[in-house]
């Protein structure tokens, strides 16, 4: 099996609720050691990987950030009925009638399967079918007694979604947090691309915490770094029945480069160059409201940040099932790399200037 | 093991080959013989040459899919339910098409680019399709005919003595069939029917039945559990834990007295711990057994399983030993007092 994928599916298939990245950071960690020259976690619980640059002169090479967030949504209890059965809240956008009739994995004392329900359909009305379920309504019977349950989970407990990472035709996969785990990824492939370039800058490829709630590990580790040149990896909307072709990029076609005003001029022109340069297939995507992703965070840390975004097609985000191309993954890496490799001081230098 | 087996074996209706070859695998060293009918029902015959009553044990083989009936220009595939299945179940979802079991997924619109409005109605069934990764509609062709039935992808597993996993409905049935026919020797003819198509309106169990002319038949099925927060203790129909569910009469049959009682006795002879299945609605094989040739005395006995009809069900394993256990104490009985 490709590397990419074997990496991906543990990736995905492990959970990483928001503020509780840790087995996944171990997991990255282990992976990105072999291509780097170091690794430092923060207090936040972000993940650095750096990679020093191949310098001759003893001037300070420029900081580079590369952030792909490695948290995913998911759920969280918030009461234990009588007989056992839990009420739940969601951590980050989900979409409750994704969740029907779904097998969970319930984060207690240690992991507890459970399934999402409702009530029966049975005993549900023809009005009752017209409506979605709300998350209110639902619940998780765990599959455990009740005095186990008593003992071993409690309100606060996080509740991820149970589901194997799955390689459909061609390239395609599908699976859970893939929103943003395919942007650890692209850092992964970035970091073995650059094995073969030379590069005058040092970079620190980051997989950060807490995207999901409100973009905050980015924020924490880029004022941490303090780089000229932060790029944020994520994933944009890919094409699919009910979305208008603007507002989504297409699977497959390659990685799409960000456009908007969170995105420094100068680093998108490099981007399309670099792409161009090196027949790497690309689509464009424009954000008009960037809120959505770590870039939002890196641009204005400290003094500010020359930005950028590169997003890989997904469908059918935050639910259990999105979907990718893993050559988008593979071309968003080359592409990065032969970015980082262009970089110097001089070209750092002009991005002040306007 | 041989829930597992039997359970992540693709089997929707009409489609029962993967399932049956199981079954013929697990019962040829303990039965006489083996065939299948017209239909594609499986019977497994054990006792043929004694006397006494004539018993049908039935189960049914097949389960509730999907069928795929439209390739799109986009690679994309249209599809519709093949017995009842809550739409609103499907999305978000895995699943394996066809005799290769071409994996798939149900997805929906990111809630990014859905109105607020959006989230309050289900998604309606012309609205979903299935993802398998095809780019355009010659790649699909080679992947997928029209017609291709689909199941979800549910992995069977066991904790203490829960079990989780899909089509419970009724595969406990064939395999609780299956282990009766391993552990026990029968003093009058047993006839194990394994039945297809009983999901899209009770058609293939009968159809053994007319041929068989038993004495008696005893239907062995997943039924549904609404022990859950929502509903009202009376509307329950079955509780997990409380025993194996006795019919007295549901939208198909009324259980033949005779057995009726008799399962009874058994259970309180033999402290097997039982509940009446609590609602009238939704029918079985067993009806139509019943109403074959001048009439066929028929039961009904099941294990109450929570979210049946959707990828994923859970059962209490004592339910279902319960089960075997109230039919062998039925068949002491019957070798007693005979029918």
């Amino acid at each position: 099996m490709d590397d990419n994928f074997t990496l991906l599916k543990k990736l995905s298939e492990t959970s990483g609720i928001s503020g509780y990245e840790q087995q996944v950071s171990q997991i990255i960690s282990e992976n990105f050691a072999p291509y780097c020259d170091e690794i430092k976690g923060d207090k936040m619980g972000n993940l650095m990987a750096v990679k020093r640059a191949d310098k001759d002169s003893s001037n300070r090479a420029p900081r580079i950030m590369l952030a792909a967030h490695m948290d995913e949504i998911g759920l969280m209890v918030t009461k234990i009925e009588e007989k056992g059965f839990i009420r739940f809240t969601s951590v980050g956008g989900i979409d409750p009638r994704t969740l029907l009739a779904q097998e969970v994995v319930i984060h207690g004392l240690e992991d507890i399967p459970g399934i999402i329900g409702a009530k029966p359909p049975h005993l549900t009305n023809e009005n009752d079918r017209k409506k979605s379920v709300e998350m209110e309504k639902m619940f998780i019977d765990p599959v455990l007694g009740k005095e186990d349950i008593d003992k071993k989970i409690s309100v606060g407990d996080l509740i991820s979604i149970k589901r194997e990472f799955l390689s459909l035709h061609g390239d395609s996969a599908a699976g859970k947090a893939v929103d943003d785990r395919a942007g650890v990824l692209v850092l992964y492939q970035t970091l073995k691309e650059l094995q073969q370039l030379k590069t005058k800058v040092d970079l620190y490829a980051v997989a950060t915490v807490q995207e999901e709630v409100g973009i905050r590990g980015a924020i924490t580790s880029t004022f941490n770094i303090n780089p000229e040149i932060g790029i944020a990896i994520d994933v944009c909307h890919a094409t699919m029945p009910g979305v208008d072709e603007e507002d989504a990029a297409e699977m497959g076609k390659g990685p799409a480069i960000g456009v908007g005003p969170h995105v420094h001029r100068s680093i998108l022109q490099r981007l399309k160059e670099t792409a161009v340069n090196y027949g790497i297939e690309h689509q464009i995507e424009p954000y008009p409201s960037p809120r959505g992703t770590d870039t939002w965070g890196i641009q204005v840390a400290r003094t500010g940040v020359a930005s950028g975004l590169i997003s890989i097609p997904l469908r059918y985000m935050h639910t259990s099932v999105e979907t990718l191309s893993l050559t988008d993954i593979k071309k968003a890496g080359q592409l990065l790399a032969r970015f980082i490799a262009s970089l110097d001081a001089d070209f750092v230098e002009g991005l002040r200037c306007y | 093991m041989l829930l597992k087996k039997l359970t992540e074996a693709m089997g929707v209706s009409s489609n029962e080959d993967e399932v049956r070859e199981i079954i013929k695998a697990e019962v040829e060293p303990y039965v006489d013989r083996y065939y299948t009918d017209m239909m594609g029902n499986l019977i497994a015959v054990k006792g043929e040459d004694k006397s006494g009553p004539r018993v049908v044990l039935s189960a049914h083989m097949d389960e509730v899919g999907l069928m795929i009936t439209k390739l799109e220009d986009s690679g994309l595939l249209k599809f519709k339910t093949v017995g009842g299945i809550d739409e609103r179940i499907l999305v978000s979802k895995q699943v394996q098409i066809g005799k290769s079991k071409i994996p798939g997924v149900i997805g929906a619109k990111a809630i990014h680019l859905q109105q607020k409005e959006e989230q309050k109605k289900p998604i309606p069934l012309n609205k979903l399709y299935i993802d398998i990764g095809a780019k355009n509609k010659e790649e699909a062709e080679k992947l997928v005919e029209l017609g291709d039935l689909a199941t979800f992808t549910t992995k069977y597993s066991q904790i203490g003595e829960y079990a989780t996993g899909k089509a419970f409905d009724d595969r406990l049935g064939c395999a609780a069939i299956i282990e009766l026919m391993q552990e026990e020797e029968f003093d009058f003819p047993v006839y194990g029917v394994f039945a297809v198509q009983e999901e899209v309106g009770l058609r293939g169990s009968a159809r053994a039945a007319y041929a068989i002319e038993p004495d008696l038949a005893i239907e062995l099925e997943g039924t549904s559990a609404s022990d859950v927060p929502g509903t009202e203790k009376h509307g329950y129909s079955t509780t997990v834990g409380e025993g194996p569910a006795i019919t007295v009469m549901d939208s198909s049959v009324i259980t033949h007295k005779k057995i009726l009682k008799g399962l009874l006795k058994a259970a309180e002879k033999n402290e097997i711990k039982y509940q009446y299945r609590r609602t009238n609605v939704g029918g079985t094989d067993a009806g139509m057994i019943s109403l074959v040739k001048e009439g066929i005395p028929a039961a009904v006995i099941s294990v109450p399983c929570r979210y049946i009809h959707s990828p994923v069900s859970l059962m209490n394993l004592d339910d279902y030993q319960g089960l075997k256990a109230l039919v062998k104490g039925y068949f002491a009985e019957l070798e007693k007092e005979g029918f």
